[in-house]
């Protein structure tokens, strides 16, 4: 095999698997996107029942209501709309009335969240990014929130 | 005064760094040999006033001077000297300092040892390292002076982040620093040989070992992190493609395929533009990882927004180093000379498919990790890539490489015999076949792919042991002779065996963990059961247990196993940290063989009942297990006499020995 050969052979190769590397892709990213959504987003944006998305903004004062053994309900609000919420299973550390909370699952026919996933904030000053954003954005922003990042070092962000 | 010091000695070593940065570089262009002896001397004073800062930084941790800023926030005298001395990374300007101190101690080995070094790349390389060290003593002087004073010290620090409490985050960044931080000694070596603008076959073998060592350090410290997430945050995950762990996933793909191609480089001459490359890219990715960490775009925008300059600095020195040295590589690369043929079907062509997919798979972790910042970044649309994206795209590009592994190391370099590996390996694949039958046959449930991941993980650990066989003639010579064959073979085919075993090893945890484990999730109340796999759980209650700086409420647990008999007691606790007003959740862990029994509780409900998570992990150590092997291999493999010895060693000898070494 001549130089130009092999050079053509592995050119041909690698642009083969990048191919199927980019067909990979871009499946992946038509099925296993998940958008964020603020409540008002939810309404605003009509988003389908059945659509996976993230809700996020904060847990309504007053709106938790433990069910019997792990059945969790609240409202998740930011300020101008509020969505509720359902969840079975253990609640994150610092899940607590008035925090920020990121939930991830789908609105069922009747306007409810049914989240299978509630993302865990790791620091009391801490604020899940988006949920941040959603409440600059509707204005129920306060300075205090989040004066620091939350995990300085190689840390997961659930 | 002695924070005081430790920022002057900073200030020193920049101004070493910049010396060693232009002198030597001037010394190559006019050959003048005392301005390129400069380079060694001072690498080794700068690491001396860089020890010199963090050592001045650590006395500040353990006397607890609280007047300065950086202790004041990371630390408190209620916590073990031990977490007092960790917290010096657990933050942001000190692990910046620990950065630049592993950085300027490569840089010292590198002048200490490198007297076998061909003087002009031994300068260039040099200078190379101080503009990196330069360019982050800057970041750390301009943006996070770890030095800065407090005019009224306090009496008592905030403490650290409890998360950070713990002796697996101990040693986990330090060794994920080694990795990172020891790429960037291959990153020079490339620079300075596109520099010189030649490059040959001995540059490999120079090479060679620093990326066998950031290699090994970063697997310990991507498997010690994995394993510090899996029992810390109590959700029993050991891998969550969270955008941190794809940060340090990524050099060590890019660090996987380098060290396989430096091996063509280093045995035929061929792929030495490819290597430079991706030793170019490897230390590219490792400081992409810092930026994604320390810049704060992940964990919040306003990290970002409150101290923009920060961000902007890493990216500056992003752009800096990254464009600079794709553009000197688009400018040299064509200068230096093509090396040996080969057939596709041979040992290099296993590489070339090795790094073809390995690159690849890379690539796929960058996109998706980067995707969703570019795109908030210009459309403002917020996306989450979660999981599912990681296991539709970065699996499937690793099948064909776990399939094709254990054929690499039985292959001829030039010109290879597919049909005889393929002979050879029969064993393996029967056994493979076998291992995938049983897993369907025994096991319930799991997906319908998951036996064969069984099959694959058993196909590559049979195909290592295989390749071991076939060296030594075992079984088919006298055990004497097997013996003093397998006592001859070099160490870097022990270390190959090995570190592709751990591989096999860690696949079958991933796949049993994933496909078989078991979950319950309730609430109970003293005197309940739980059952779950072969083993019953009783709550016994709760009760409190004060530590140093810290309050558990324990939870008492006896396990049963399904016949009766009690195997122990697993007592999972709630940790509230009175300083920071944080809890954390320290789940329990047991043994049984390489399976464990999985833990963690709740805070205790009103009515005295207690959420509980409870999973059965069936082989979850092989992960971490798989992990220490690799790294094993890379130890033996770093052993080789042909590493430690400068010169090559002549043809006569090696074409006596015994079948080439293979990586």
């Amino acid at each position: 095999m001549t130089r130009k050969q092999r050079r053509l052979t592995l050119i041909g190769g690698g642009l083969a698997v990048l191919g199927v590397a980019v067909a990979l892709m871009l499946n992946a990213f038509r099925d296993s996107i998940v958008f964020f959504n603020s409540p008002t987003d939810v309404v605003q944006k009509h988003v389908e029942p059945g659509t996976r998305i993230r809700l996020g903004g904060l847990v309504k004062d007053g709106s938790i209501v433990r069910r019997d053994g792990l059945d969790v309900r609240f409202e998740v609000t930011d300020g101008k709309t509020e969505i509720p919420v359902t969840y079975h299973g253990v609640l994150p550390d610092l899940f607590r009335e008035g925090q920020g909370v990121v939930a991830e699952g789908a609105l069922d026919g009747g306007g409810v969240f049914s989240a299978d996933t509630i993302l865990a904030k790791h620091d009391e000053t801490y604020m899940p990014k988006e949920v941040a954003d959603a409440l600059k954005k509707s204005g129920h922003w306060k300075d205090d929130y989040a004066q620091r990042a939350a995990m300085p070092i190689g840390g997961a962000s659930k | 005064m002695i924070p005081e010091l430790g920022h002057f000695a900073l200030m020193l070593a920049l101004g070493l760094a910049l010396v060693q940065g232009v002198m030597p570089i001037v010394g190559t262009r006019t050959n003048d040999p005392v301005l390129m002896s400069i380079a060694a001397p001072a690498a080794l004073a700068q690491f001396a006033f860089v020890a010199a800062a963090f050592g001045a930084l650590a006395v500040s941790y353990m006397t607890s001077d609280f007047s300065v800023l950086n202790v004041y926030e990371n630390s408190n005298t209620q916590m073990p000297l031990i977490y007092r001395l960790t917290s010096i990374w657990g933050n942001h300007e000190g692990s910046m300092m620990l950065w630049v101190s592993i950085l300027t101690f490569f840089g010292a080995l590198v002048a200490a040892f490198g007297s076998n070094l061909p003087t002009v790349l031994k300068a260039n390389a040099l200078a190379v390292q101080a503009w990196i060290a330069a360019a982050f003593y800057l970041f750390i002087l301009l943006t996070s002076n770890p030095f800065v004073r407090i005019p009224n010290a306090p009496f008592e620090g905030q403490d650290l982040n409890p998360i950070l409490q713990d002796p697996g985050l101990a040693f986990h960044p330090p060794m994920l620093y080694l990795g990172y931080v020891g790429f960037s000694i291959a990153f020079s070596f490339a620079i300075a040989a596109l520099l010189e603008g030649r490059i040959d076959a001995a540059w490999a073998r120079w090479v060679r070992p620093w990326v066998l060592g950031a290699w090994m350090c970063l697997t310990l410290g991507i498997a010690g992190g994995s394993y510090w997430a899996y029992y810390e945050l109590g959700w029993g995950g050991f891998w969550f493609w969270d955008p941190v762990e794809n940060a340090s996933l990524m050099p060590w793909l890019a660090g996987t395929a380098l060290l396989h191609s430096a091996v063509v480089m280093e045995k035929r001459g061929a792929l030495k533009v490819w290597t430079i490359l991706l030793a170019i890219l490897t230390f590219s990715l490792s400081l992409i990882g810092t930026f994604l960490v320390r810049s704060g775009v992940l964990t919040s925008v306003h990290a970002f927004a409150v101290d923009p300059r920060r961000g902007i600095f890493i990216l500056g020195i992003l752009v800096l180093f990254i464009g600079g040295a794709l553009a000197l590589y688009a400018w040299r690369a064509p200068l230096l000379k093509q090396g040996g043929l080969f057939a596709p079907i041979s040992r290099e062509g296993a590489l070339v498919f090795n790094n073809l997919f390995l690159t690849t798979a890379c690539a796929t972790v960058l996109v998706g990790t980067l995707y969703p910042l570019a795109l908030e970044a210009l459309t403002g649309a917020k996306i989450s890539v979660g999981p599912p994206f990681f296991d539709m795209t970065f699996g499937p590009l690793f099948v064909p490489l776990m399939a094709v592994m254990p054929f690499g190391p039985l292959m001829g370099w030039k010109r290879g015999d597919l049909y005889g590996a393929a002979q050879r390996l029969l064993a393996a694949a029967l056994l493979a076949a076998l291992a995938t039958a049983a897993a369907f046959a025994l096991e319930r449930g799991g997906p319908v792919l998951a036996p064969f991941g069984i099959g694959a993980a058993i196909f590559v650990m049979a195909g290592a042991v295989t390749d071991i066989v076939e060296r030594t003639l075992i079984l088919r010579v006298p055990m004497r002779v097997a013996l003093r064959r397998a006592l001859g073979l070099p160490r870097s085919a022990w270390g190959t065996a090995f570190a592709h075993f751990g591989i096999g090893v860690t696949l079958m945890g991933i796949v049993s963990v994933t496909a078989w484990g078991s979950e319950r999730i309730a609430e109970i109340k003293p005197g309940d059961s739980l059952q779950i796999s072969h083993y019953r759980l009783t709550f016994d209650g709760t009760f409190n247990r004060p530590g140093p700086n810290y309050r558990d409420v324990v939870g008492r647990f006896t396990v049963h196993r399904r016949d009766g008999e009690m195997i122990g007691t697993m007592q999972p606790s709630r940790r509230a940290f009175p300083d920071r007003n944080m809890a954390t959740t320290e789940a329990a862990l047991m043994d049984r063989g390489v399976s464990q029994i999985y833990v963690s509780i709740g805070d205790p409900n009103k009515d005295g009942s207690l959420p509980v998570r409870l999973y059965f992990k069936p082989y979850v150590l092989l992960i971490w297990l798989g992990a220490g092997i690799m790294f094993f291999g890379g130890a033996l493999s770093l052993s080789d006499r042909r590493l430690r010895v400068g010169a090559p060693r002549p043809a006569r000898a090696r074409s006596r020995a015994l079948p080439q070494p293979a990586e």
